[in-house]
C-alpha cells in the first residue's frame, strides 16, 4: 500500500506511534502563570492537552495549493523549493530536486530546497512511512509544472504570441521561430508566482525524463566529505550554554531524594528540577558532565521484566487494550480439514535500536514566549506541536528548524532532546544544547518492537496453499496480509501492552511480517518436496512479484548449485508500501553454529525509478542493515535497565559483516514512483534462514538468528 | 592545563583541564566540528582524526596526550582547494548517505593509504573495522579506498 489519502495517512500514523513519555512538566509556578495567562491551570491537564494535540494532528491542514508556497525564482533564476519532508541520508534533497528540475525544465544546480524549517515550509505529516517519493514527489512536479505554464504564459504575453508556440528549457522561455528568449529570473523579476493550481496538469512521462531518472549525484555532496556540514550536534548561538539530564535509575522510576550541593558549588552550573526531570546546564561539555556526575540522587525503580521472560509475557498480555477483529476471507477450518500438509510455527522478533549514528540531540532558544529549537527530526511539525503542548503556548510561537540529520531510520519521530533543551533553556535563560551520549541513546531512544507471530497452514501436496492463518503480537501490523493467492485466511494484529517504550522502525513490523511468513513458506515448501522459489511461483499471480522473483532468480543462479554448509542459498520476497522485492542469500555455515553471509541478491521494483544510484545506495544499505536485525541485534533488558546500552555490548553491522552485494533494479518507468528507504530491508532476514536451513537442515524461527 | 596544539598546520593556545577528550578541544575550543561524536567510547569512528599521521580515536585520547602533537582533522585535507584524493573518491562513489560517519571513515582510510599504498581487501575490512557506517554504505566505503589508491 502506498499511503496517499488522509485515511492511509492516519493508518500508517497510528503504527509509527511513540507510547509513552519522557517527561512531563509542572514548570515553576511562576512561568506557568506567566503562560497561562494569569488563569488556573490544574497538571492533570497537560496530558489531556498533549493528547488532543496528538489526536488533532492525525489529519493534518489542508496543503496550499498556490505555488508561491512551495517554490519560489529570484531574479538571478535561483530556485528555491519549500518542504516539510526533511533529509537523513535517504536523499530526497537530491530526488526531489530532480523531479523539480524536470517539470520546471532547469538544471538540478540551479534548485535549493529549505527543508523542516516550520515557519517557512508548508504543514507536513512528517519524513516516514516511505511517503516523500509517492507523495511529494508529485506534490512538487505539480508545482513545477504550474510554474513552468505560467512562465510561459508570461512570455506569450510580452511577445504577444501563443504560449503554445513556445519552448520551455534549461531555465528560460524560447520562441524558436524568432529566436527570442528570456531567463526565468528574468521573466519573473524576483516576483512570486501568485496561482492557485486547479485541475491536473500533465507530468512529463517517465519515459520522457531527462533529469529524473538519472544518477545524479547528492546536491551537496561536497559538504559532506569535508565536514563543512552543520548537524545539529554542530550548532552553536551566543551565550549558547550545554545542558545535561538526570536519567534515572530505571524506567517508571520515581526521583526520591536529590542531593544537588556539591554541583551548586560548581561555577557557571545551574541546577533545574521539574517534578522528576532533573538537568544542569555549564558554558562548556566538560562543565556540564563533571556538574552531572555531582549530583547525588536516590530512584526508586519497580520490579520490571527481564527478556527472558518477553515472549511469554508478550503472548500474555495481548489484546487488553483496543484490537481490530481479524481479516477473514473464505473458511480457514474447513480448508484445513481438506488439507494434506499442515503446519503451525511460531516466529519471534527481538527489541533492537535505531542507533542512528548522529545521536539524539536539539539546540533551543527562547525569546519571550517565542521558542526555537533545532533538531535532528523526522517530524518537525509533530515537535513544534509537541514543544507548544509541553509549554502551553500556541504552535505558532514555536519553530522548529532541522539542518540534514544523521540519519533516523524511523527513530526519529518525537522530540524528546528538543523538549529538555527548550527546558533548560527556559530556566537557564539563554540558548541551550543537548546531546544525547550513546548510552543515553540505547536505553532512553524508544524501541523497535519485538514480537511473537504465529502462522499456521495447510497445503495440498500439489503445492497448492489452502489455508492460512497468522497472529502478530506486538510487532505491527505493516504487510500482515500475504501476497500469495490463499482462499481461506485469518490475519490479524494483537497490540499488547508493551514492556518497552517503543515506536517506529525502518520498514515496521514488515520485517517481522516477512521473516515469519517468508520463513514458513520455505518449511511448507519443503513439506511439499518442491523447490522454494517455484513453491512461491506456483502460489502467487501478482506479475511485479513474479518479476522480481525470476529476476533475482537468474542473478543469483538459483538452482545452479546444491546446497552444501559451505554454501547455501535461501530466497525469499513480498511487497509492502509500494516496492516488490525478492532476495537471495548465500550463507556459510561453520562450526559451533558460526555463520558468514558471503553473497546477497536482490531485485526490487518501485515503479519508475527517479535516481538509480541513490536506489541502490538504499537498497545496499537496507541490506547491510537488516543483517544486523537479523543475525545478532537484541536490546537485553532487566528490571528497568538496559543490560548492553554500547556498541561494545549491542553488536552493529561492521565493514567484516560485508557480503558481496548484486542489486538488481527493475525499472517501471509504466508506473508511478513508489518509496524505498523501507522495503529493501524485509527480505534480508528470511532469506539467511531460509539459506540455514538449506545448509544445516536447521530451522531457526527467532530473530536475532545467532547471539554472537 | 594550557598548552599548545597544532591542528591542520596551524598551532593554536589552548586552555583545558588535561582529562578533556581532544574531541570537545577539536569542537568547543576550536570550532572544528568536522568531527564527529558517535559514542565517546572508541567503539564508533566517527571522532577518528590524524595524530602524528596515525588515526586516533579523539574521544578516547585525552588534550595531555595530544598537545604539541600534529593533529590533523577532516577540514584540513583540502589542498589549495582541491579534495584530497580519498575525499574524491568518497564523493564519486557516493560512498555515504547521512554522512555523519563520513569524516572518521575518511581519515581512517587517509591513515590506512599512508602506511599501506596498496591494501588488498581483506587489509581495508580489517583496517577499517572500528568504524561504523549505520547506514550500510560499507561496500562503497571500500570501492571508494580501493580507488584513492589506485590514484594516488
Amino acid at each position: 500500500m502506498i499511503p496517499t489519502s488522509d485515511r492511509e495517512l492516519a493508518l500508517e500514523l497510528s503504527q509509527h506511534q511513540v507510547r509513552g513519555r519522557l517527561h512531563w512538566f509542572e514548570l515553576g509556578r511562576r512561568d506557568f502563570l506567566k503562560l497561562a495567562g494569569g488563569g488556573i491551570l490544574i497538571c492533570a491537564s497537560v496530558r489531556q492537552l498533549t493528547a488532543q494535540e496528538a489526536g488533532r494532528m492525525r489529519r493534518g491542514p489542508e496543503l496550499p495549493k498556490d505555488v508561491a508556497a512551495w517554490l519560489y525564482i529570484a531574479e538571478d533564476g535561483r530556485v528555491t523549493v519549500f518542504t516539510g519532508k526533511v533529509e537523513v541520508g535517504q536523499n530526497i534533497r537530491t530526488s526531489l530536486a530532480q523531479q523539480v528540475a524536470e517539470e520546471l525544465r532547469v538544471s538540478v544546480g540551479s534548485i535549493s530546497l529549505i527543508m523542516g524549517d516550520t515557519d517557512v515550509v508548508p504543514w507536513d505529516a512528517g519524513t516516514f512511512g516511505s511517503r516523500t517519493t509517492p507523495t511529494m514527489g508529485p506534490q512538487l512536479r505539480l508545482i513545477a509544472v504550474a510554474a513552468r505554464e505560467m512562465l510561459l504564459g508570461i512570455a506569450a504575453q510580452a511577445w504577444g504570441v501563443d504560449a503554445s508556440s513556445l519552448v520551455a528549457a534549461d531555465g528560460k522561455i524560447t520562441n524558436p521561430k524568432t529566436k527570442q528568449s528570456r531567463t526565468y529570473g528574468e521573466l519573473t523579476h524576483g516576483q512570486k508566482l501568485v496561482k492557485v493550481i486547479e485541475g491536473d496538469p500533465p507530468f512529463t512521462p517517465a519515459t520522457e525524463w531527462q533529469i529524473a531518472g538519472q544518477p545524479v549525484g547528492k546536491v551537496d555532496g561536497t559538504d559532506f566529505v569535508t565536514g563543512k556540514h552543520a548537524y545539529t550536534p554542530d550548532m552553536t548561538r551566543p551565550g549558547m550554554l550545554y545542558g545535561k539530564i538526570l536519567r534515572p535509575a530505571g524506567f517508571k522510576a520515581s526521583l526520591t531524594s536529590l542531593d544537588d550541593g556539591a554541583a551548586k558549588q560548581l561555577a557557571n552550573i545551574t541546577v533545574v528540577r521539574d517534578g522528576d526531570f532533573v538537568g544542569v546546564t555549564a558554558p562548556d561539555l566538560w562543565s556540564v558532565e563533571q556538574a552531572l556526575g555531582a549530583l547525588k540522587a536516590e530512584w526508586k525503580v519497580p520490579q520490571q521484566i527481564s527478556d527472558r521472560d518477553l515472549l511469554s509475557y508478550l503472548k500474555a498480555n495481548a489484546d487488553k487494550g483496543e484490537s481490530e477483529p481479524p481479516t477473514t476471507t473464505g473458511s480457514v477450518s474447513q480448508a484445513m480439514q481438506s488439507a494434506e500438509i499442515k503446519l503451525a510455527q511460531t516466529y519471534s522478533v527481538a527489541y533492537i535500536q535505531h542507533a542512528p549514528l548522529e545521536p539524539r540531540s536539539a539546540l533551543a532558544e527562547w525569546q519571550g514566549d517565542k521558542l526555537t529549537v533545532w533538531t535532528g527530526t523526522q517530524r518537525p511539525f509533530a515537535v513544534r506541536d509537541e514543544l507548544a503542548g509541553m509549554f502551553r503556548i500556541p504552535p505558532q510561537n514555536v519553530r522548529v528548524l532541522v539542518p540534514d540529520t544523521g540519519s533516523a531510520y524511523g527513530g526519529k519521530h518525537i522530540g524528546d532532546a528538543a523538549v529538555e533543551a527548550a527546558r533548560l533553556a527556559k530556566a537557564a535563560g539563554k540558548p541551550v544544547k543537548v546531546i544525547w551520549t550513546r548510552e543515553e541513546e540505547f536505553t532512553w531512544a524508544y524501541f523497535r518492537p519485538a514480537g511473537v507471530i504465529e502462522i499456521s497452514s495447510g497445503a495440498l501436496r500439489n503445492g497448492t496453499i489452502v489455508a492460512w492463518q497468522h497472529h502478530n503480537y506486538n510487532s505491527g501490523p505493516a504487510a500482515i496480509d500475504t501476497p500469495y493467492n490463499i482462499a481461506n485466511k485469518r490475519i490479524q494484529f494483537h497490540p499488547v501492552d508493551a514492556p518497552l517504550r517503543q515506536g517506529s522502525y525502518r520498514g515496521l513490523a514488515a520485517t517481522a511480517n516477512h521473516f515469519a511468513r517468508e520463513s514458513h513458506m520455505d518449511e511448507l515448501a519443503h513439506a511439499a518436496g518442491m523447490d522454494p522459489l517455484q513453491f512461491r511461483l506456483k502460489n502467487t499471480t501478482d506479475d511485479r512479484l513474479r518479476a522480481v522473483f525470476e529476476a533475482v532468480a537468474e542473478k543469483a543462479g538459483w538452482g545452479k548449485q546444491k546446497s552444501s554448509r559451505e554454501r547455501s542459498f535461501g530466497i525469499a520476497g513480498g511487497f509492502e508500501k509500494g516496492g516488490h522485492l525478492a532476495t537471495v542469500a548465500e550463507v556459510e555455515s561453520g562450526p559451533n553454529g558460526s555463520l558468514r553471509v558471503l553473497r546477497v541478491v536482490e531485485a526490487f521494483d518501485c515503479g519508475a525509478v527517479v535516481n538509480p544510484n541513490g536506489l541502490r545506495n538504499q537498497v545496499e544499505g537496507a541490506i547491510m542493515m537488516g543483517i544486523g536485525g537479523a543475525l545478532f541485534e537484541a536490546v537485553r533488558f532487566e528490571n528497568g535497565r538496559i543490560l548492553n546500552p554500547h556498541f561494545s555490548q549491542y553488536r552493529v553491522p561492521r565493514f567484516r559483516d560485508m557480503p558481496q552485494i548484486d542489486v538488481v533494479l527493475v525499472d517501471r518507468k509504466d508506473l508511478p514512483s513508489a518509496g524505498a528507504g523501507e522495503t529493501p530491508i524485509v527480505g534480508i532476514a528470511p532469506a539467511i534462514a531460509n539459506a540455514i536451513f538449506a545448509g544445516t537442515g536447521e530451522r531457526l524461527r527467532a530473530m536475532p538468528l545467532r547471539k554472537g | 592545563m594550557d598548552s599548545i596544539i597544532r591542528v591542520n598546520g596551524k598551532e593554536h593556545h589552548v586552555t583545558a583541564p588535561p582529562d578533556q577528550p581532544l574531541l570537545w578541544v577539536l569542537r568547543d575550543n576550536l570550532q572544528l566540528t568536522g568531527t564527529k561524536y558517535g559514542c565517546g567510547e572508541g567503539q564508533c569512528g566517527a571522532c577518528t582524526v590524524l595524530m602524528e599521521k596515525r588515526a586516533v580515536r579523539s574521544c578516547l585520547t585525552p588534550f595531555s596526550a595530544a598537545a604539541g602533537k600534529n593533529i590533523m582533522t577532516i577540514e584540513g585535507l583540502e589542498q589549495n582547494g582541491e579534495l584530497h584524493p580519498v575525499q574524491q573518491a568518497f564523493l564519486h562513489e557516493e560512498a555515504f548517505q547521512c554522512g555523519y560517519c563520513t569524516s572518521g571513515m575518511i581519515l581512517s582510510a587517509v591513515a590506512l593509504l599512508n602506511g599501506n599504498h596498496h591494501p588488498s581487501e581483506d587489509e581495508i575490512v580489517h583496517a577499517m573495522n572500528g568504524n561504523i557506517c549505520r547506514c550500510g554504505t560499507y561496500p562503497r566505503i571500500v570501492s571508494a579506498i580501493r580507488q584513492a589508491a589506485q590514484k594516488g
